[in-house]
């Protein structure tokens, strides 16, 4: 089952409301969609901390229903992400 | 010992080995456009890992997403540690980070 871009949107302003969502439906077809996600919830996190937010706002349809989305988060500018575990 | 037997295959997999991708596929030949896209990157980064197929394992399909709550394959693990999924592989080999990794954490390269 495909999912609707407008839902994917919900489902992440749902658990993350100051995030700015943009979606891309990558072949036309809403089944593989790309999405940018800039939220202050992000800030001080790590990239894969990050992905699990907005994983978790879509509980669980990521890898079950959703079946490609490729993810690119950040907290909003000037606010900056921690850097991946163990690196400087 | 954790709950889960797969657990600690998985466990044993990214302490035995420096670089752990569990991917869909081979390295030779990926079954996935995701996993073939972490692989290049490692390939081309010169980076000795190991590989490990979960379309040859349902077991352990299902269990390495509960293992790094993380619910995509591929997965790349550096030094027992979860790295990330394709996109984030993707970011890091492109900024850099990812060499910067492997360095910091005496990453192995093919001689």
């Amino acid at each position: 089952m495909a999912m609707a871009a407008a839902e994917i949107e919900r489902l992440i302003k749902a658990s993350l409301p100051d995030a700015q969502v943009t979606i891309e439906d990558l072949k036309g077809d809403g089944d593989h969609y790309a999405a940018y996600v800039v939220s202050s919830a992000f800030a001080g996190k790590t990239r894969v901390q990050q992905h699990q937010l907005v994983y978790k706002a879509l509980q669980g349809r990521m890898g079950g229903e959703l079946h490609a989305l490729a993810l690119q988060t950040s907290p909003p500018e000037g606010k900056v992400a921690a850097s991946e575990k163990g690196s400087t | 010992m954790s709950d889960k037997p797969v657990f600690d295959r998985i466990k044993k997999e990214i302490d035995d080995n420096a670089v752990v991708v569990f991917m869909k596929g081979t390295p030779m030949m990926p079954q996935c456009g995701f996993s073939a896209a972490v692989a290049q990157a490692l390939t081309m980064m010169q980076v000795k890992f190991k590989g490990i197929d979960v379309l040859a394992d349902g077991e352990l399909r299902q269990g390495i997403k509960e293992f790094s709550s993380w619910p995509t394959i591929p997965q790349l693990y550096v030094k027992g540690e979860f790295v990330g999924g394709c996109d984030i592989v993707r970011e890091m080999y492109e900024s850099g980070e990812l060499k910067k990794l492997f360095d910091q954490k005496g990453v192995d390269y093919a001689s």
